[in-house]
């Protein structure tokens, strides 16, 4: 008897309760001054106008970039003639590669990272050991397994191939021909014994024309930056209150991106318009089996800091408190061991295998690392497991399919130059 | 006495769906508004002060940054202000800074450090990064007169 009455009424609470849960999840998402804050941070247009590079004098200079451009093409600045910037930065993808490891005239130990944006950053390479894009360029050519040449072959092909455009934009070319082919402070024993048969002063001159190239090639590379996402264009229309917002992004990719800037904690790192907070973090992403110990940021801040082309070195065109970064620089060792940088998120689906040394092949492996947490295996994880649905983690990975945009530079420069 | 019709029958067994089907949904909803409310916050008593006491009560300290509001992942500088326990300025302290977020276990992404004594108390310090969002603790240790005593301030970032 009694039944009968609270039933109905019971009956219509729930009811109801059903209903406003029902056509709460048709309603558009409604975002919160403070996600709204976070989301215009995200956006392209929130990216501040290039920063200078004080270390790097012909940084804006146009015919340097051009200059650098064929540089950066240019097969023959390698040790078997056959790689150049372009064979792991390839315009079609990216400038990057899609391997897990990078392939010079060898193999390396990390992935390559996209040039995209990485003017922007104060730290280059994945352990940060290079402050501008001039010293980052000027690594691989001298590392054994990627270009595998060295300063005195470099600037003979100069002096063959490049002599009046190199000498229009820093002047005359020291005499080279008394100066061995191959010499250099690299991991070749006989160009390294050729280099310290050098005199300081042919030393000096060769490293001139070497730091050059780099401030020539870093000139070309800071013109290439991210163009707007389909994400961008949600974000532009929620910020201007236009209705059209919600048939830029379906409701899932929606649903994704509160999720990665709330539940899933991404915004952590992965901030700014790039994506990235250019900082150093242990996520405790697995080490690889077959490759050397790799410590990440812990060694990486000890050679930046005695970096021969850093920004407070006699190479560099910056004044000493122009050097910010450096100059308040982070040593500890133990806390940075196996911090890497987080990449920009920006085309990342179409970027993997992802991490620093390709262990993750999927977006869906990376999320369910994410998702998990499991221990670093050198120093401390910064993750807590996040205790995602299967159905969030597809979520957020929509999510990040929507940060897929072109290349925002002129088309002139993402094809060989002739 | 009441007779059960089939239809009445039925319309109570869908009573019974809809009531319990809500039920449910109360259940979810505050299960996961709990989960929601708990992740990433910070303790709800944390004191937020820019002036703060050293541990000991030795020093008063303030803070001002340069940019007004602190800015995630952009290099700038604070002006620290260092009185004794009169409200005097303590001119010559040697400062020491850190900074950390206690829920991350990670510290902060530069070195800054005291650059500058502008005279009154005041202290310029810079090379201060905070990489990313929420909650941060800067520690300031100041020695100053033959005395050391450390004063924390609790950020909240966005």
């Amino acid at each position: 008897m009694r039944s009968k009455h609270y039933l109905p009424v019971l009956a219509m609470i729930s009811g109801s309760l059903l209903f406003i849960a029902a056509c709460s999840s048709l309603l558009p998402t409604r975002w919160s001054d403070d996600e709204l804050a976070t989301l215009k941070n995200l956006w392209i247009r929130s990216l501040p106008l290039l920063p200078a590079d004080p270390s790097n004098q012909y940084a804006d200079n146009v015919d340097a970039a051009v200059f650098g451009q064929k540089l950066f093409f240019d097969r023959r600045f390698s040790s078997n003639g056959e790689v150049a910037c372009s064979t792991c930065h390839l315009p079609d993808q990216f400038f990057q590669d899609g391997k897990p490891l990078a392939n010079g005239v060898g193999t390396t130990t990390r992935r390559t990272m996209t040039i995209l944006g990485t003017a922007y950053s104060p730290w280059l390479f994945w352990d940060g050991r290079k402050d501008s894009q001039w010293a980052q360029a000027l690594g691989p050519m001298e590392s054994a397994v990627e270009h595998g040449g060295n300063r005195t072959l470099y600037a003979h092909l100069i002096a063959e191939f490049y002599a009046d455009e190199y000498t229009t934009l820093f002047g005359p070319l020291p005499a080279l021909s008394t100066l061995p082919p191959n010499a250099g402070p690299v991991a070749d024993s006989e160009a390294m014994a050729n280099w310290e048969t050098m005199s300081p002063e042919e030393k000096e001159a060769v490293t001139r024309i070497y730091v050059n190239m780099g401030k020539s090639i870093a000139a070309y590379e800071r013109r290439l930056n991210p163009g707007e996402a389909r994400f961008d264009q949600y974000v532009e229309a929620l910020l201007n209150n236009d209705p059209a917002a919600n048939d830029i992004l379906t409701p899932d990719e929606i649903a994704g991106l509160k999720l990665f800037i709330g539940e899933a904690n991404c915004t952590n790192c992965h901030n700014g318009p790039l994506f990235t907070n250019n900082d150093f973090h242990n996520t405790g992403v697995p080490a690889v089996n077959d490759l050397p110990d790799d410590v990440g940021r812990s060694l990486g801040a000890q050679q930046v800091l005695s970096d021969e082309f850093n920004c407070l070195s006699v190479y560099s065109d910056a004044q000493p408190d122009q050097c910010a970064e450096l100059n308040f620089l982070v040593m500890d060792e133990h806390q940075q061991e196996r911090q890497y940088k987080p990449p920009s998120l920006r085309n990342v689906a179409g970027r993997g295998p992802f991490m620093h040394a390709g262990q993750f092949a999927t977006l869906e492996d990376v999320l369910d690392h994410y998702n998990t947490a499991p221990q670093a295996p050198v120093g401390h994880s910064e993750l807590q497991p996040l205790n995602l649905t299967e159905k969030q983690i597809a979520q957020i990975i929509s999510f990040l399919k929507t940060l897929d945009g072109p290349i925002d530079a002129d088309p002139k420069w993402l094809t060989a130059p002739r | 006495m009441t007779t059960t019709t089939p239809k009445s029958k039925t319309i109570r067994t869908f009573l019974w769906i809809v009531a319990i089907l809500g039920g449910l949904a109360i259940v979810y909803a505050i299960v996961m508004g709990t989960m929601m409310s708990r992740m990433g916050d910070a303790p709800s008593d944390l004191d937020y002060s820019t002036t703060r006491e050293s541990d000991n009560g030795v020093f008063r300290v303030s803070y001002m940054p340069s940019t007004g509001m602190i800015p995630i992942n952009q290099m700038h500088e604070w002006t620290v202000h260092v009185e004794n326990a009169d409200g005097a300025p303590v001119e010559d302290a040697t400062i020491t800074v850190d900074g950390d977020m206690p829920q991350h276990g990670h510290g902060l992404p530069t070195g800054p450090r005291v650059t500058e004594h502008l005279g009154n108390g005041d202290y310029l310090v810079e090379g201060l990064k905070f990489q990313m969002g929420g909650w941060w603790l800067m520690d300031f240790t100041i020695t100053a007169n033959g005395q050391t005593d450390a004063v924390h301030f609790n950020m909240m970032l966005k």
